[in-house]
């Protein structure tokens, strides 16, 4: 049946960014094979996107979109290398026989072209987070190249200038290039640093998305999803890895979380004060399914599983009463002994306050007051605060609240911990005392 | 923005051809390969569903085959997608390999967008 509907211009765009969302990372994968160069291979892909952009208003939507993109992909790169050819043969006299070699090749790059995608997906993902590249380098060019987000939608994410992120692409495929960085998914033992370099990446724009350090926003649901989307099909990409399931697990039950995360005007609300009915249980399930994933794997759990393990104490309770605290300040000594950080203090000081009382936990976190790294982390005087109001020593309780807010740099975040602090003062009044 | 996909078709399509059935794994194991895919599923004949129906104060289970349903949902699929642009592409996708690998089916994808806190957000 032919749809004998007119497509607007505009209904063509839409649905060619729809298709471009889609088929982007895997044309751009497929094609780095073939020209081993990622800067290139965007390029060529974003050829395919100009004609497309061209020639579909006229023509209409293809049947297959994505197999027309990437064939109009193919045929701009066999153009580039007979392009290469015809200069290499004028400046060297290249004689028949490498001409016939060359018409081989051409042959060859359809074949390997049409190839298993899911193997170039996955060594895209491992270049874009090359540890030859910095951190933001690799976030930005892991949005740019995979999640298929414009420079324009990644600035605006990280509330940097646009040419500053254009910048950071341009200077991290050059890097790429000159380093002579091979496309290939690393082999052991340098796979297990790779593969944690590449989590790293997805964790970080998860949680620039989850708890947005700066600004007004509270959440950017794009980053989150973008992130849980990237993790899930590494897991099904490398799915012996327990990690991958792991931080699976651990970013789909803490996204359970994002309806009840935040009041009716944007104001934050804590773990322990969410209406659970609000908790996404598709979520939660799938979460739940990926520990179980890690878990089966085997071996002693890496740090991605222990966090996600913690969350699904929470996820399982249905009631905040019903968490079982001992089992997270477990967890929380397993993950401190293998990534030892004040962060980790922390955590296990709240799981001990709930496990054994706020006494317990204030103990641990007294030990951290000092800790350098955390002198400018709001969250050690939030929880101190909450431990010395809990303990009833509210002027302490008091000062600590104050401390917090002008640390963080989330202005709803200010607004809650003002909030307390004012409570701490009015509890005061109300008893008369201290 | 999450998609509900509501597949739907004549009551007795016939047992699908087995290409069908390999085009269709094949389409599952790369809609999961997408991360997009939250969950999915096939349901029982309509022949064997149950309709709890609320009608003139009286709430009345009827079982089935209703013979007046002309089109029945046989499965259905949930997504998480930027757009309803990107699930109409999916769809029509899923559409067209019924057109390739199962000659005279007929039906229709009907997408849904699952409203969250987003659907009422006059920004987007």
């Amino acid at each position: 049946m032919v749809l004998s509907v007119v497509v607007t211009t505009t209904d063509a765009h839409r649905a060619i960014d729809a298709v471009w969302r889609i088929e982007s990372a895997r044309i751009i994968a497929g094609l780095t094979r073939i020209v081993r160069d990622v800067g290139l291979a965007e390029e060529l892909a974003q050829d395919a996107l100009v004609a497309a952009l061209q020639q579909w208003p006229e023509s209409g939507v293809p049947d297959n979109p994505g197999a027309w993109l990437m064939a109009t992909a193919k045929h701009r790169a066999i153009d580039h290398f007979r392009r290469n050819t015809l200069l290499e043969r004028k400046h060297q006299e290249l004689g028949r026989e490498l001409e016939a070699k060359q018409e081989m090749a051409v042959e060859d790059l359809h074949t390997a072209i049409d190839d298993e995608f899911g193997d170039d997906l996955l060594r895209l993902i491992f270049i874009s987070c090359h540890p030859v590249l910095s951190t933001e380098a690799r976030v930005a060019l892991t949005l740019r190249l995979l999640g298929g987000l414009t420079t324009e939608e990644i600035a605006r994410a990280f509330l940097a200038p646009e040419p500053t992120i254009a910048q950071r692409i341009v200077r991290a495929k050059r890097t790429l290039a000159d380093e002579r960085v091979p496309f290939e998914v690393p082999r052991r033992p340098e796979l297990a640093a790779r593969l944690s370099s590449v989590l790293e990446v997805i964790y970080l724009v998860f949680n620039e998305g989850y708890s947005a350090t700066a600004g007004d926003d509270w959440m950017r649901p794009a980053l989150c999803e973008e992130a849980l989307r990237l993790c899930r099909i590494l897991a099904e990409l490398a799915p012996e890895e327990p990690e991958v399931h792991g931080l699976v697990a651990l970013m789909e039950i803490q996204a359970s979380r994002s309806r009840a995360r935040t009041g009716a005007s944007g104001e934050p609300i804590l773990l322990l004060d969410q209406n659970r009915a609000l908790w996404d249980q598709l979520l939660i399930r799938r979460g739940l399914a990926a520990l179980e994933r890690a878990e089966k794997l085997g071996g002693a759990p890496g740090p991605y599983a222990l966090q996600a393990a913690v969350t699904a104490c929470h996820a399982r309770a249905r009631l905040p009463q019903e968490t079982d605290w001992p089992r997270i300040v477990t967890l929380y000594e397993e993950l401190a002994q293998l990534t030892p950080s004040p962060i980790v203090e922390l955590n296990r000081a709240v799981a001990v306050a709930m496990a054994y009382g706020p006494a317990a936990g204030l103990q641990i976190i007294d030990t951290l007051v000092s800790e350098p790294s955390l002198k400018a982390y709001h969250l050690l005087p939030s929880v101190r605060g909450d431990f010395l109001f809990k303990l009833g020593r509210l002027s302490e309780a008091r000062a600590e609240f104050q401390r917090a807010a002008s640390l963080t740099r989330n202005a709803r975040e200010r607004a809650l911990l003002l909030d307390r602090a004012r409570a701490c003062s009015e509890s005061q009044l109300n008893s008369g005392s201290r | 923005m999450r998609f509900l996909m509501l597949v739907k078709h004549g009551e007795n399509p016939g047992p699908p051809p087995k290409d069908f059935l390999d085009a269709m794994a094949k389409l599952g194991e790369e809609a999961a390969k997408s991360g997009t895919m939250l969950q999915s599923g096939g349901l029982s004949p309509i022949a064997k569903s149950t309709c709890v129906r609320l009608s003139r104060g009286q709430v009345t289970a009827i079982d089935g085959p209703f013979t007046e349903s002309k089109e029945v949902v046989g499965g259905f699929a949930m997504f998480e997608l930027k757009s309803k642009e990107e699930a109409i592409e999916g769809a029509k996708q899923f559409m067209e390999l019924h057109k390739k690998y199962w000659p005279g089916w007929e039906g229709e994808t009907e997408v849904r967008q699952v409203l969250g806190p987003e659907a009422f957000d006059p920004q987007t």
